[in-house]
């Protein structure tokens, strides 16, 4: 089965690979701040979509499709148009490094956020593993 | 799209002199009291005087720099009003007068906040120039800063892309006078910064060919340098090679050795140098075990071994050994004078701090936490790693 990104059913599967994660919850055990991804129209997706991801303690406390960015309180906000989104979760793009590039845009406590990079590494690769159906396809 | 950042090098003998045409009016040098007393200041200050530039010293800086440190230098240079910041020294000044001119120009920031996703606007108010005086860190050249956070005896990996200096001085004399011990522990913090900016996942087209020169250069003149300090052509390689290396990592990025090391460093006081060596080897096996063939592709290119995999990679870790005994550092956590006590009750914060250290991104193989845990221990007895 395929998950059409960006989509709410997309979001909860993500959801669902971090809670059956260890690496995840052993890196991420003190981890608190809940994350919004924008992901911005393009030439591949003409909408903009709000995907929440809720963090805490090592375990996603859900995730969901939003109507707008602020519905939910959220500590973190990762904004970049689709094709840059497809590119990381296809792994073509480190995020780190397109944040780097200014290809991806954070919003939050970067102070924080700098201290759980194995956290943030297995988050990307948990979004590799949710099989992805693109707009279009 | 990836990026390459250097300052303008200035290299070789009499490289100081190039200060003689900057447009310096006030200078702000950052350095620490060992440099000061060594009398390293004085061919800057002199070059200075000649230019009319003023100039004030801080030498508060203390290895492994902190965060109350860089805030000091910070309202030095606010008072002094400099036009250029020189950095002078070791890696530890080098990075705090990266931090110190940062925050001069951003003084909305704190330390923690320098990182490399936001427009810094830097060279408003003044810019840097680096003069390293050990061969090793590459500081000179890179845009990393690392500063240690005093209450959690834990570095902090900082820096963006604009911190980095637009000129670095690298004048084999300002590195002559170093002792043998200091001469292998930053030579082998080179060796780790070529080799670890040569696996690691953001290695590029433009700093292959520099990590493999400067491993290449180390691994020959390094052994020559600590035992003869007089022997000016080591001298000058390993002080070359060690700012390419820079160049090489730094624009890459380090690695598992790298977060191991800067966890030992931090808990042990270990040099960082000697710590980030002595876990190469085994974090080399460990990625050799897996996934990476790139340090076989390296022992390959440096003639240490035509065997792919993980028989080309076991040939560059023993290369790495042979150095680090032969010029009489540790090979083991043991043997760097950790009591088995000791590690055992600091085992848990090393996995901690190493597998939360930015360098651990940028793994050929990433460890869980039992690996890493396995992997110090590993490290502790001096065995090779077998998982």
């Amino acid at each position: 089965m395929s998950f059409r990104f960006p989509s709410n059913e997309w979001i909860v599967e993500l959801s669902r690979l971090l809670n059956e994660s260890p690496s995840y919850e052993s890196s991420a055990k003190d981890w608190e701040g809940d994350f919004v991804f924008v992901v911005e129209p393009d030439d591949g997706f003409a909408e903009t979509a709000y995907l929440y991801l809720g963090l805490r303690h090592g375990k996603s406390t859900g995730g969901a499709l939003l109507a707008a960015p602020d519905e939910r309180p959220t500590e973190y906000r990762i904004s970049a148009p689709f094709g840059v989104w497809r590119k990381v979760i296809e792994g073509e793009l480190d995020p780190i490094q397109g944040m780097m590039m200014r290809k991806l845009k954070l919003d939050g406590n970067l102070m924080k956020i700098m201290r759980y990079p194995k956290a943030a590494k297995e988050i990307v690769s948990c979004c590799a593993d949710v099989p992805t159906m693109w707009p279009g396809n | 799209m990836w990026t390459f950042v250097s300052p303008k090098i200035v290299f070789g003998e009499d490289a100081l002199d190039e200060l003689l045409s900057v447009p310096i009016r006030r200078a702000l040098i950052v350095t620490d009291r060992t440099i000061r007393e060594l009398g390293l200041i004085e061919p800057i200050a002199d070059r200075l005087g000649k230019i009319g530039a003023t100039w004030e010293v801080f030498d508060g800086v203390r290895p492994d720099p902190d965060v109350p440190t860089v805030l000091a230098g910070a309202d030095a240079a606010r008072s002094f009003e400099p036009d250029w910041i020189l950095g002078i020294g070791g890696g530890s000044p080098l990075d705090a007068a990266k931090a110190i001119w940062v925050l001069y120009e951003r003084p909305d920031l704190q330390p923690g906040e320098i990182n490399p996703f936001i427009d810094l606007g830097l060279r408003k108010r003044a810019r840097l120039i680096t003069v390293p005086t050990t061969s090793g860190t590459g500081a000179d050249v890179t845009w990393a800063i690392v500063l240690t956070d005093p209450v959690e005896k834990r570095k902090m990996g900082l820096g963006n892309r604009e911190n980095v200096a637009d000129i670095a001085l690298v004048d084999p004399s300002m590195a002559a006078g170093m002792p043998p011990r200091l001469t292998a522990d930053t030579g082998l913090d080179a060796l780790t910064h070529a080799i670890e900016g040569f696996i690691c996942t953001w290695h590029t087209d433009m700093t292959d060919g520099l990590c493999v020169h400067a491993a290449g250069e180390i691994l020959q003149y390094l052994l020559r340098a600590v035992e003869d300090g007089s022997d000016l052509e080591a001298r000058t390689r390993m002080h070359h090679a060690a700012t390419v290396a820079g160049l090489g990592f730094g624009n890459a990025m380090a690695s598992i050795a790298h977060a191991m090391g800067h966890a030992l460093g931090s808990t042990f006081e270990i040099p960082h140098g000697r710590a980030v060596a002595l876990a190469l080897p085994y974090t080399l096996e460990f990625a050799a075990r897996e996934t990476s063939d790139r340090a076989a592709v390296l022992a390959a290119r440096l003639a240490i071994s035509a065997k792919p995999g993980e028989a080309g990679t076991r040939a560059l870790a023993a290369a790495v050994r042979g150095l680090i005994s032969n010029v009489g550092n540790p090979g083991s956590i043991a043997e760097a004078g950790i009591s088995r006590e000791a590690f055992d009750g600091a085992l848990d914060k090393l996995v901690s701090d190493a597998e939360n250290d930015t360098q651990m991104i940028t793994a050929p193989r990433s460890p869980s936490s039992e690996e890493l845990r396995a992997l110090f221990t590993t490290a502790y007895d001096g065995n090779a790693v077998s998982f």
